[in-house]
């Protein structure tokens, strides 16, 4: 069994829900970033959601964009972003990893190339923000000839059809957003996902997860309401990274998941 | 969707699954459109009396005289708003109103299409917000000038490069939460399907103006039709009429910038490798890993790093083919072409008037062809300038 369908049984079989912190590996440094996750971990994430930085993330508001640039300012590449997964592994065996990538990244060198070199590192699933369900067939056949669970992302104006396609292509966990836009807390979470995570379960989706504007504990509770297996919070964790260093920082992150995943119980 | 949007191996709709269905919405309305006499009549009423087609297809008395070569010039300069944006722009802005939707966006680069967008707007009546890099709200202040003078919104863009391509990306963003009630007014025959097939068919007039131009004056087909490349929409416009005509070479002009081997440039096609940016799989400046390179040139308009879908599939089929044209030859060409014709190009269709003037003076002479003169180019008189002041510091 996956690890995330290993990680939700097992929450399931404690009436819980899953809290997933993202943060964009290389930010602020790629030496940075190995004890940024540990922290995240020792907080209580029941998964990471983690992000390569790319030159033009298009999905992503000002936070998210901005720790990108940070990790590409520092020098990040893939290959660095690989290793920190590759080091992350060599603790955390079980905790899932998902990545959320752009398009181009895999296309520089080849989408299998991408996906193995992502397995071998240890990844689960990979989400690419801008590849819609009209341009997914050759990522899901590459994803799954490579071990990756790819994850498909169910927006709030998506018909049924669409819904009804997105849970067929979905592996791992259905990403799912809670209102239009990009990534961000300016506009926080909406209430748009229930019909949609409801809609997704009819269809057979693999268990939704709900992001986008989810900074609070409050957030997460009215996410795992709707029926969905928990939340994704990614700004959030991103502003807290940029605003401290050292210890002081890994304090702030693991008092932040440990009272966010303390709402999903 | 009816379409993929696929030319070849490019093209495509590479978009956050949230834009899906207003990619779909457009492609419905397009399509309607195309077959709607109504919405065909509103256009041409604009085109011919707001916005001055048809445009002139005018030979030169005097440029490359002294060659075997006559060069026709496409007078999209002369166009309301001064350059070929304007055809399209009036469509899209047609087309936001069968939508009913009350809000344009746009990015712009230089500002050329920002003008035109706001220009539309305030015909039309609809509310207009404009993204353009920090980078290029700085340089380019008379055109951020107009764009307000018109009434739109002028946002500047301070994410990473802070220039057109940031300002893409910006307007992506605004549209994936506002699609409801905007459209999306992207500039270039690039970007996600149906853009580059959209884009395409709205400046497809120049090319069939063009053509039947060229037969009444010269009773023939030109043996090539020029035009300058930066995401390629004036060039799609006037090549695509011609495309069936094996007999016209379609040579298409990138910005060579500092040079191809300086890493300065704009040449997508060129130098660019297959990739995927804003929402289409194309030739793209990047890395090898795939980040999105800058670009330069010393025309705004051409200083992007990926170029539309089609371009790259007519050059793979060898249908078309692609020249780069550096920045000196391109301001010679500026000169050149005030000098004899006492026309100003856009430092943009100075790179294509500047081919011309090298296949004029080649051994293998064309004995006609067509230049898109796709812009006037007092709107560029600051950067020459400014090139000239910083020309004469250098020699003092």
């Amino acid at each position: 069994m996956s690890r995330f369908a290993t990680m939700f049984d097992r929450l399931a079989a404690r009436d819980e829900h899953a809290f997933v912190p993202f943060c964009v590996l290389g930010d602020p440094s790629p030496d940075e970033t190995l004890p940024i996750l540990l922290a995240l971990c020792e907080g209580g994430a029941d998964a990471l959601e983690l992000g390569i930085p790319f030159s033009d993330p298009v999905a992503d508001g000002p936070t998210i964009q901005a720790a990108a640039g940070r990790a590409l300012d520092a020098g990040t590449r893939p290959q660095d972003a690989f290793a920190i997964i590759a080091r992350l592994r060599e603790t955390q065996a079980d905790i899932p990893i998902g990545l959320l990538v752009y398009a181009n990244l895999l296309e520089a060198r080849g989408m299998d190339h991408f996906y193995r070199r992502a397995h071998a590192a240890g990844v689960d699933a990979i989400l690419v923000a801008d590849v819609p369900t009209a341009e997914a067939a050759p990522y899901l056949k590459s994803a799954a000839a490579n071990g990756i669970d790819p994850v498909m992302i169910a927006t709030p104006n998506a018909s049924d059809d669409e819904l009804e396609t997105i849970a067929s292509m979905s592996r791992g966990f259905t990403y799912v957003v809670s209102r239009k836009g990009v990534t961000g807390t300016k506009v926080t979470a909406g209430t748009g996902h229930h019909t949609t995570v409801r809609q997704l379960a009819s269809y057979g989706a693999p268990p939704a997860l709900v992001g986008f504007g989810i900074s609070t504990p409050e957030h997460v509770r009215s996410a795992c309401s709707s029926g969905a297996a928990g939340a994704i919070s990614g700004s959030a964790v991103v502003r807290l990274i940029a605003s401290a260093q050292g210890e002081t920082r890994h304090r702030a992150l693991r008092d932040f998941v440990s009272e966010m995943k303390q709402a999903t119980r | 969707m009816i379409g993929d949007g696929r030319f070849g191996e490019y093209g495509g709709m590479f978009v956050p699954q949230i834009l899906l269905p207003a990619l779909e919405q457009l492609e419905t309305a397009f399509l309607d459109a195309q077959s709607d006499d109504t919405f065909a009549a509103e256009l041409q009423e604009l085109l011919e009396h707001y916005a001055g087609r048809p445009t002139p297809l005018y030979r030169c008395r005097n440029l490359c005289s002294d060659t075997a070569t006559q060069i026709y010039l496409k007078r999209e300069d002369l166009l309301h708003g001064g350059a070929h944006k304007t055809n399209q722009v009036l469509a899209q802005g047609l087309l936001a109103k069968r939508l009913g939707k009350s809000r344009l966006i746009a990015e712009t680069g230089a500002g050329q299409h920002g003008v035109a967008t706001a220009m539309v707007g305030a015909v039309l009546g609809l509310q207009t917000c404009i993204y353009m890099g920090a980078k290029d709200v700085a340089r380019q202040r008379p055109n951020v000038y107009r764009m307000r003078l018109f009434g739109a919104e002028v946002i500047a863009v301070e994410n990473g490069s802070k220039t057109l391509k940031d300002a893409i990306n910006e307007a992506l963003r605004d549209w994936a939460a506002s699609f409801d009630h905007t459209h999306y007014v992207l500039g270039t025959a690039a970007g996600p399907h149906p853009f580059p097939t959209l884009v395409r068919e709205y400046q497809r007039v120049i090319g069939r103006e063009a053509r039947a131009q060229i037969l009444e004056q010269l009773g023939r087909l030109p043996d090539a039709v020029v035009a300058c490349v930066g995401g390629g929409s004036n060039a799609i416009g006037i090549f695509a009429d011609f495309i069936d005509d094996s007999e016209v070479a379609l040579i298409g002009v990138e910005p060579g910038g500092e040079g191809l081997d300086t890493g300065k440039h704009g040449a997508s096609l060129l130098k660019g490798r297959t990739g995927i940016l804003h929402g289409t799989r194309s030739l793209i400046l990047q890395d090898e890993d795939g980040q999105i390179q800058e670009t330069h040139s010393i025309s705004a308009g051409l200083d992007y790093p990926g170029v539309g879908p089609q371009h790259a599939a007519l050059q793979a089929s060898g249908r078309a083919s692609y020249v780069a044209i550096d920045d000196d030859e391109a301001v010679r060409a500026f000169h050149t072409l005030s000098q004899n014709e006492g026309i100003i190009p856009a430092l943009e269709s100075a790179h294509a008037v500047a081919h011309a003037m090298r296949m004029a003076e080649s051994p293998s002479a064309p004995a006609a062809l067509i230049v898109n003169l796709s812009g006037r180019g007092d709107k560029d008189l600051d950067t020459m300038i400014a090139r000239q002041d910083a020309m004469r510091k250098e020699g003092s």
